[in-house]
């Protein structure tokens, strides 16, 4: 039987890491990742786990082991943050398009400077293109599901990327939470031994990661693309696959309280709980106002995003990232660009809040979405604000 | 001693592997000692093997798509981290053999990068994996400037060499730096087994790279690797100019055996680096003074290697 237990998420993702028996967990440490991998190594030192956990000198030596490790066919994971992923970031491009199976889980946290530990989306945003797949959990039950939702896709032959599964560095990382840790039957039965179709195996030699030169490289790069919209089925698949036999259902967009809603909220990550709670509160005092979470990032539900939406006029998208000098933050472009001159398509106002650990509470959620219905009255000057910026 | 050497009787001229894992056909330049010596490489370590690559010229003269001249299973991810890539292939093979998921076996694991690849830009990941104490060997085609991007300067371009970013002019005479000694380097990791190896001494080559292969634990072997096309030299003359590197001192051959020094090659009568330097466009630019200073830096330099070998 699966037992709920409270735990601490991020050594909840190490159980589910040890339940989906990885092989080879190359990790360097960054705060706030480093609780995963802590206790991945002592599964590992305590013959929980059989696996060979490589304590590397750096990010971009773990990114590059694990593409070592997916290419010689062991199941592999790794964890980062911020600083960190941003050093393996020439390595994520490579180990995406030469299609190697591996599932990350990112700690999110904001980038230097000023350094800062906290949380945001600015690490992970400026990895968007690396041509991972990209989801983001809202509680530890979902960030432990997704992560063996990863595995399951990512080695799917039809599939064959790598995934990284996105959990708010401390406000989701650091907290114990009540989760569901399923059996090892149920998970072996969802996920399947890892075999590869390629592989480095001197009975079978191939060369893996050639030159490219401009007479193929543009075909590579389409075959990347033509993957990543093909995965999207495999990704809805995998997680109907789940339900049946965990009982717990996953979209890639999830709408709460959409119905005849004036206003919809756009979040991703833990912030949609209080998110929820914002709604509930302004549903409370008669106001029509709903929340569409983004589970799937990458590659982007656009079809499902335009449905969930309905007939929504006004939507608020909260990114927790600011590109300075852009014209808006990168969710907030991506809806912009996904209705562009569809007809009857909503008024999308962007808003960057919560950077580098800024709490963004249930007052904050209704300045937003007044703001929003403002905006729609009258156009803004800017094409986003920034929220809770102090005056003093 | 090192058990797994015992029953190594080394290559001879008359038994040398007939099998090719790196077939001819590449994109090499005419005359590239590179290419020749990752041949001996390859030949000496036959077919049981997986090849992590660098970026590099080894890298794009084997394997544009869709052609390869690899026939052994190879890698390639990016520039720095040939040593990571393959602690990865190691750790993998270690938890599949033990999980009895692939055939126990032995497989050698060969990262090989060029001298940019090793001393410099991956340095780091070298010590990482050496430190870690990965079962790989480190094989450094050592051709002295990043030459797959035009003859840039590396650390372990020699003092007084013209490179693209180390030019001769009013105010400079060329590399201005000592060679990095990037075999002492690895030697700091107390790993079991260090070589320098010369592709003009090809059965010694060979030897130290199945020895490397042998030892347990990580070895590096740093092998001198001759660039006519960046050191503006004759390809005709690429095996010359290797033994006149080690005649001369400049490239002296010795293993480091679990720390201790042994002197393959012992120089007694050397000859003047200006017998080296001919024909190498490289250093035609050096007047006597700089040739002078060089005399006598790599006269003291192989003075040391004698001490450490007599020392140990």
């Amino acid at each position: 039987m699966s037992k709920r237990v409270g735990i601490e998420v991020s050594i909840a993702i190490a159980e589910a890491v040890g339940l989906a028996r990885a092989e080879v967990i190359p990790a360097y440490p960054i705060t706030p990742q480093t609780h995963i991998v802590e206790h991945l190594s002592e599964m590992v030192a305590n013959a929980e786990l059989d696996a060979e956990f490589v304590p590397v000198e750096s990010e971009h030596a773990a990114m590059s082991c694990c593409c070592g490790s997916s290419a010689a066919g062991a199941r592999t994971f790794t964890s980062s943050s911020a600083q960190g992923l941003s050093l393996m970031s020439e390595v994520l491009y490579i180990a995406s398009t030469m299609r190697l199976p591996m599932v990350m889980v990112v700690a999110n946290r904001a980038m230097s400077a000023p350094i800062s530990i906290w949380n945001d989306h600015q690490d992970i945003m400026i990895q968007r293109d690396t041509g991972w797949i990209q989801t983001f959990a809202e509680n530890g039950q979902e960030a432990v599901d997704l992560t063996l939702h990863a595995f399951r896709v990512s080695e799917d032959r039809n599939v064959s990327l790598p995934i990284m599964v996105n959990i708010d560095g401390f406000t989701l990382s650091h907290v114990i939470e009540p989760i569901e840790l399923p059996d090892q039957e149920d998970v072996d039965r969802f996920l399947p031994p890892f075999k590869p179709r390629y592989k480095l195996d001197p009975r079978r030699p191939i060369t893996m990661g050639p030159v490219g030169i401009p007479e193929v490289y543009t075909e590579a790069k389409v075959a990347h693309d033509m993957a990543m919209k093909k995965a999207k089925r495999y990704i809805l698949k995998a997680w109907n696959e789940f339900e049946e036999i965990f009982g717990r259902k996953y979209n890639p967009i999830e709408s709460y309280r959409t119905e005849d809603a004036e206003v919809l909220l756009v979040t991703m990550g833990s912030i949609s709980e209080t998110a929820m709670t914002a709604v509930d509160t302004m549903r409370d005092a008669g106001q029509k106002v709903g929340l569409l979470r983004i589970r799937l990032w990458r590659p982007f539900p656009g079809q499902e995003f335009r449905r969930a939406v309905g007939k929504t006029k006004i939507l608020a998208v909260i990114d927790r990232c600011l590109p300075p000098g852009a014209l808006c933050g990168p969710v907030g472009a991506e809806l912009r660009s996904l209705f562009y001159k569809i007809p009857g398509s909503p008024k999308i106002f962007s808003f960057v809040a919560g950077l580098g650990g800024r709490d963004v509470t249930v007052e904050r959620f209704e300045e937003i979405v007044d703001k929003a219905r403002a905006f729609a009255k009258k156009r803004p000057r800017e094409l986003y604000e920034v929220i809770g910026v102090r005056e003093k | 001693m090192i058990p797994e050497f015992e029953k190594f009787k080394g290559f001879k001229a008359k038994n040398l592997p007939k099998e090719e894992p790196l077939s001819p056909g590449h994109r090499g330049c005419q005359g590239c000692g590179e290419v020749l010596a990752l041949r001996m490489v390859m030949k000496a370590l036959g077919k049981d093997v997986i090849v992590c690559n660098a970026t590099g010229c080894m890298e794009i003269i084997t394997s544009p798509y869709p052609h390869t001249a690899w026939r052994v299973p190879w890698i390639h991810i990016a520039f720095e981290n040939a040593a990571s890539v393959a602690s990865g292939v190691e750790s993998a093979r270690k938890v599949l053999a033990r999980k009895g998921k692939i055939p126990k076996k032995h497989v050698d694991i060969l990262a090989v990068g060029g001298d940019g690849a090793t001393g410099d830009i991956g340095l780091q990941f070298i010590s990482g994996a050496f430190e870690r104490g990965h079962d790989f060997l480190y094989v450094c085609l050592d051709n002295e400037a990043y030459m797959n991007t035009g003859v840039q300067r590396s650390g372990c371009t020699p003092y007084g060499a013209m490179t693209t970013t180390s030019p001769p002019g009013k105010k400079s005479f060329g590399q201005v730096t000592w060679k990095k000694n990037v075999p002492a380097i690895a030697v700091a990791h107390n790993i079991p087994y260090v070589a320098t190896a010369s592709p003009a001494y090809f059965l010694d080559l060979m030897n130290k790279v199945k020895k490397a292969a042998l030892v347990k634990g990580p070895a590096y072997v740093h092998i001198y690797s001759p660039c006519p096309t960046g050191w503006g030299s004759a390809g005709e003359r690429s095996i010359e100019i290797s033994r006149l590197a080690v005649e001369t001192k400049v490239f002296p051959l010795y293993e480091v055996i679990e720390g201790r020094y042994i002197i393959s090659r012992k120089i007694t009568k050397p000859k003047p680096v200006t017998e080296y330097f001919k024909g190498q466009r490289r250093f035609r630019h050096l007047d006597e003074e700089h040739i002078e200073y060089i005399q006598r830096k790599v006269d003291a330099e192989y003075e040391k290697l004698l001490r450490l070998a007599e020392m140990s």
